[in-house]
């Protein structure tokens, strides 16, 4: 009876404990995967006592799709990327930052402070931004690879051994840019042609595959993939003797923001989260963990010095324009969505 | 209740008789609310207006079985012509998921047996090894099979090293690697059913049969196999039936080049389609051909047992 008598106060006192930290309270991230590293969380939790609970997504699309089934109300931020912040404003899926809530918020570098997605930063801070190209098995294949024949009228050794993102708007933009035509292109003979492109070009890919973009270059199971630069850097130094391409006729840009989400259930603990994030020196960690580029002054101190020199991070003089993916109108997005299925039968 | 104790050896059938409606009552609330509450918002949702970027318009619409039937071209405005698209996906799952559910017949089968032969205190521990991998995540399991099976990977490496292949066997990515993904996936629920039913089986009618001069394959073929045939179906239903939804074993073996029925569904909700009514009207026509497939041979059991009785 006596130890029961332990068991019990131990316990008691364990449950108060518990609430005790949990009423600092919570905050509930909604991330993509492998994309925040732990030690942020803990010094975030550590500065503030704020316990962070993280889902995660692969691909804006499923994010949407998830919050759209009944996340909101659930998540206080997101991590869209740049098309995917104006589709959920339109949507009335985002919360507004009033002026004067983030102290931080004048630690964007100027360039990011009112893009075209998110004009005034309403809604977002920057996160990440970087590229989407593709990265080329050097053993494999030692030929030019500035260009996106690689992917599209790929040379004999890399024939059935591309990866490509499993993603219709990185493939419509390669494709678009690879045909010189506009992205949302209406005009009927250009989509005609993309169709045709996509049709004849998929004989050459193995597999579609987002989450193992990176893996299949290491382990060799893909001599070419359609990856993000950090991805590549990673793959690189894991091993795999890869190169990341600039091809002359244009890549894709991008730019990952931290998002309020309407009806956020800590909406206070989201703007401190925001805060946190636009210190320099916190941004830096991720930076530093994702390989890609912060959009907040004053992180050059806190970088890993060689991050500056990675050949993923420094085009070729000849390469083509960065070009963010476009948010198409309903009636182009009917005929993608076709051309993506014709593709996938 | 005294009826019930007066009539004696029926007294617990007579007992909860009454009280019967209201014991069921669980059951069939969890039953409508696990399973019909879905399947009826599905139907619902397969006949409303899609809305842009997933969601629906609370409008009544045939788009959506229209869009799985007929085919109007890449911009929807030419004269309808049948659909092919739609038709070889479905084609192309039930194809997968016959072949995995013949591969996992014929592992399964001699395995059951196996294990229903050994000594009564062994058997269990037989079927507990059965279960041993599939205390793990389907997903981690399904990635581990990717690593196994890759150019680079142990089983090529081993097959190289013993001689038998001079380059690797290209077998990531190929419908192939689907069924093995699938046989390994769903091979328990084979082994179980018949195992149970293999179980049951008086094996003094095998050696009747011997003792009658039938031969082996004949006493297998007439005589075991009659008898534990509920088994063998239930396992094959088990196997056949998630196989043809299943969107792991395809989207991670087989490289998601082509899509089946499970990732055609899963892009509708979670992929630049968002096309919530055409989704759920894929799920509507897999639903019925599974329930059409299972009642054809519900009745043709009926008949099969008639002609014998």
């Amino acid at each position: 009876m006596k130890s029961f008598m332990k068991t019990s106060v131990a316990a008691f006192a364990l449950t108060v404990g518990a609430n005790a930290a949990a009423a600092e309270g919570e905050l509930v991230l909604y991330h993509w995967f492998e994309y925040m590293p732990q030690e942020v969380l803990d010094k975030f939790t550590e500065e503030t006592g704020i316990e962070v609970t993280m889902d995660t997504f692969d691909s804006n699309e499923s994010m949407l799709a998830s919050l759209k089934a009944g996340g909101i109300g659930t998540y206080d931020l997101s991590v869209p990327g740049d098309y995917m912040v104006s589709i959920m404003a339109n949507e009335g899926m985002l919360d507004t930052i009033e002026d004067g809530e983030l102290k931080n918020k004048g630690n964007i570098e100027p360039e990011w402070a009112d893009p075209s997605f998110d004009p005034g930063r309403k809604h977002s801070i920057p996160y990440q931004w970087g590229s989407t190209s593709f990265a080329v098995n050097r053993d494999v294949y030692s030929g030019d690879i500035q260009t996106t024949d690689i992917l599209f009228n790929p040379p004999e050794e890399l024939q059935g051994r591309i990866n490509m993102l499993d993603a219709q708007g990185e493939i419509m933009v390669m494709a678009s840019l690879h045909l010189g035509i506009p992205q949302c292109s209406s005009d009927r003979e250009q989509l005609k042609a993309l169709n045709a492109l996509l049709q004849d070009a998929k004989q050459h890919w193995t597999s579609f595959n987002s989450d193992t973009a990176k893996e299949v270059l290491v382990s060799g199971d893909a001599a070419v993939g359609q990856i993000y630069d950090g991805f590549s850097a990673k793959a690189r130094e894991e091993g795999a003797n890869v190169e990341y391409a600039f091809p002359t006729q244009g890549y894709v840009a991008w730019m990952d923001n931290v998002v309020l989400l309407k009806d956020a259930p800590n909406r206070e603990n989201a703007l401190k989260f925001m805060d946190f994030l636009l210190e320099p020196e916190n941004i830096a960690a991720v930076t530093n963990f994702a390989q890609y580029n912060a959009g907040v002054k004053g992180v050059s101190d806190f970088l890993d010095p060689n991050l500056a020199s990675q050949p993923e991070k420094n085009p070729h003089d000849n390469v083509g324009p960065g070009v963010f993916i476009e948010v198409c109108s309903e009636e182009v997005q009917a005929v993608y969505d076709q051309i993506w299925t014709n593709l996938k039968k | 209740m005294a009826a019930g104790a007066a009539s004696g050896g029926s007294a617990t059938t007579d007992t909860y008789k009454e009280a019967r409606t209201w014991l069921l009552l669980p059951a069939w609330v969890t039953l409508s609310i696990l399973v019909l509450a879905p399947v009826v918002m599905m139907l619902i949702y397969s006949f409303l207006t899609k809305e842009f970027r997933g969601g629906v318009i609370w409008e009544f619409s045939l788009a959506a079985y229209d869009q799985f039937f007929f085919d109007r071209g890449l911009f929807g405005d030419e004269p309808p012509k049948i659909e092919w698209t739609y038709i070889i996906i479905f084609w192309r799952s039930i194809w997968q998921a016959g072949a995995a559910t013949l591969l996992s017949l014929v592992i399964g089968f001699p395995t059951a047996y196996f294990i229903a032969t050994r000594s009564e205190n062994m058997r269990p521990i037989w079927v507990f090894l059965i279960t041993i991998p599939y205390w793990v995540n389907l997903l981690i399991r399904t990635v581990s099979m990717k690593f196994l099976l890759r150019d680079q990977g142990p089983l090529n490496d081993f097959l190289i090293s013993i001689g038998l292949i001079d380059s690797p066997l290209h077998i990531v990515n190929t419908n192939f690697a689907v069924q093995l993904g699938l046989f390994y996936s769903y091979l328990p629920f084979m082994v179980l059913p018949i195992y149970a039913a293999v179980e049951r089986y008086n094996f003094a009618l095998s050696e009747a049969a011997a003792d009658l001069y039938a031969s082996k394959w004949t006493t297998l073929r007439r005589i075991l196999l009659p008898a534990v045939k509920p088994g063998v179906i239930a396992g094959c239903i088990l196997v056949f039936v998630p196989s043809m939804g299943s969107f792991l074993a395809p989207d991670l073996l087989g490289g998601a080049k082509n899509f089946m029925i499970g990732s055609l569904i899963e892009e509708q909700f979670k992929g630049n389609a968002g096309n919530w009514p055409f989704g759920a009207a894929a799920s509507m026509i897999l639903l019925t051909m599974v329930l059409v497939l299972l009642m054809l041979f519900a009745r043709q059991q009926a008949k099969a047992e008639k002609a014998e009785g």
